[in-house]
């Protein structure tokens, strides 16, 4: 066959790879800058930088810029590897590159001047809406195409996380941006409505809310887990079958979730309750999913001395065992009284932000980035390490300080006098939030300095690199 | 909640479809191997410098910890 000379596109997953790391420094400095803001209101600089318009550029460019970016170049290796062809449909590829680069930059540009919708995690206006809409069918195109045409019988597990974060997110952003444009508002400064009102369109955005965290977050990246842990340790996942029982196991019961984010609401009792539940079974697939990752290392735990890569991917999975049991207990109602509104629910969304999916993006980059570029290794595995340290003290710091203010915070506010009255005015708890909101302004400086010694770490092994595309290979042992 | 009205059929009809890939998958084989996938995907030599430079790649290994060890 013809396919004796055909290579891998690694191209689009490049240019991905790359931009992962700089949209990761985008978002994660405006992260800073608004935890800045937060010590020091004074940084608030006129409508367009202030904490407000900041805050939803900061979210969507660290969940779509750097979370995005590393799904579409990790999928695109990882499919074309384990299914030993290349790339399927390979200008509709590079055109998911730059039509998501182009989504990027309209949201970077729209948000701080005020275009929102106002939906948390989906603000970007209608044209954008679309813009998503058209790369994101170009990105199944191309992944199922490559599934298709795949050279071995059996679809790897990881291929099957990618898969069902690719259709099920489609789903989400159709019904969740479903709104009706003010076409008298122009394209160039557009407006909507939403399709739904009131409650049911906070029920909608939740559900399509916490499915984000679920699928682009979650399944997602652990397709990215299923795939670089065994490549990395050099060893098997430590239980396929597992793995396998895992994905099914997920998204059967993933769904329904959402309404634990409208705990003591106008939301009905029974269907913040169906929430609840739904959260709580999920502690079971996500510990399987995470012991089965961490134990891929049983018998080889002095691998994890000196692999910088392996100290990224197995500290992701203890994050990811973190926060899976944090959510659901925080979604038990009795608890979230307590915590709702408060800053351990910041504290919550960074430990799975920071430290699962930031983690396990960094560790499978320096494992790709030298791949791609015709090097043995990274630059420096030295500066890995300082990376790893830095980013984990960071992440702890970030972590405990939100901890402690969201806990306070929720004491103080609930706690009452005799009489009936509250105990704190709500000044007193923000004055009490404040030493923590400069620890946290510590902790996000710090994972944001190991994004740029990686920066430069990157930039050093690409010079010089060779940029030439790998042959596909013949999958071993295979029978016809 | 009228909403429940466009969730809920969704939901069924979302597993629906999964019960169908599911229904799918077994039935073409795709679990009756539940260990050689986990090795095939270590037997895929993914190193950017094999067939360029064997010393170069006996010496990452070996600084890596994978491969065989060296004297």
């Amino acid at each position: 066959m013809s396919e004796t000379l055909s290579t891998y596109n690694y191209k689009v997953v490049r240019q991905f790879a790359v931009m992962t790391v700089v949209w990761g420094i985008v978002g994660m400095l405006v992260g800073v800058i608004i935890a800045a803001q937060l010590v020091w209101p004074e940084l608030n600089f006129g409508p367009w930088l202030s904490y407000g318009r900041l805050r939803p550029l900061h979210t969507n460019a660290v969940i779509f810029a750097f979370g995005g970016c590393a799904l579409f170049a990790t999928s695109y290796y990882v499919v074309q590897r384990t299914s030993h062809a290349r790339l399927f449909a390979g200008g509709l590829a590079a055109f998911t590159f730059w039509g998501w680069q182009l989504v990027i930059l309209l949201a970077a540009l729209s948000l701080p001047l005020g275009f929102t919708t106002g939906k948390e995690y989906a603000e970007l206006e209608w044209p954008i809406d679309i813009l998503i809409t058209v790369v994101w069918v170009s990105y199944a195109i191309v992944f199922f195409g490559t599934i298709v045409k795949r050279k071995v019988s059996h679809i790897y597990v990881a291929n099957w996380f990618f898969g069902s974060m690719i259709l099920t997110v489609a789903v989400l952003h159709l019904v969740n941006s479903a709104e009706i444009p003010v076409f008298a508002a122009g394209i160039l400064t557009p407006k909507s409505y939403s399709a739904y009102a009131g409650v049911q369109d906070a029920m909608i955005q939740w559900w399509y809310g916490h499915n984000a965290v679920g699928f682009f977050l979650t399944a997602g990246f652990l397709g990215i887990m299923y795939y670089f842990v065994p490549k990395q340790a050099g060893r098997p996942i430590y239980s396929y079958r597992l793995s396998v029982v895992h994905f099914w196991a997920l998204i059967f019961t993933y769904m329904w979730a959402g309404p634990h984010h409208l705990h003591y609401t106008a939301l009905p009792d029974w269907t913040q309750s169906v929430g609840m539940l739904f959260s709580l079974i999920l502690l079971a697939p996500s510990w399987g999913g995470m012991i089965n990752g961490i134990m891929t290392l049983s018998g080889a735990w002095h691998k994890l001395r000196d692999d910088p890569i392996l100290k990224f991917l197995i500290t992701s999975l203890s994050f990811y065992g973190m926060s899976t049991f944090e959510g659901p207990m925080m979604s038990i109602k009795t608890v979230n009284a307590l915590s709702h509104y408060t800053d351990w629910t910041i504290g919550h969304v960074h430990s799975g932000a920071l430290g699962w999916v930031a983690m396990v993006t960094i560790g499978s980059l320096y494992y790709l980035l030298p791949r791609l570029y015709g090097k043995p290794e990274m630059h420096s595995i030295k500066l890995m390490t300082v990376h790893f340290w830095v980013a984990t003290i960071g992440i702890v710091l970030y972590i405990a300080s939100m901890w402690i203010s969201g806990v306070m915070q929720g004491l103080m506010w609930r706690s009452g006098n005799a009489d009936g009255t509250l105990a704190y005015s709500f000044v007193e708890t923000v004055k009490a939030t404040y030493p923590f909101y400069a620890i946290r302004l510590v902790g996000g400086l710090l994972f944001l300095s190991g994004m740029l010694i990686m920066a430069y770490n990157m930039f050093k092994t690409i010079a010089g690199g060779s940029t030439e595309d790998a042959p596909v290979l013949v999958p071993a042992g295979q029978h016809a | 909640m009228e909403i429940m009205y466009l969730l809920v059929p969704v939901s069924v009809v979302l597993v629906f479809l999964i019960g169908v890939v599911f229904w799918w998958s077994v039935r073409s084989g795709q679990f009756d191997d539940m260990e050689g996938p986990a090795y095939r995907i270590l037997m895929d030599d993914d190193d950017a410098i094999s067939g360029r430079s064997v010393e170069a790649k006996v010496k990452a290994d070996a600084k890596r910890g994978t491969g065989a060890p060296q004297k």
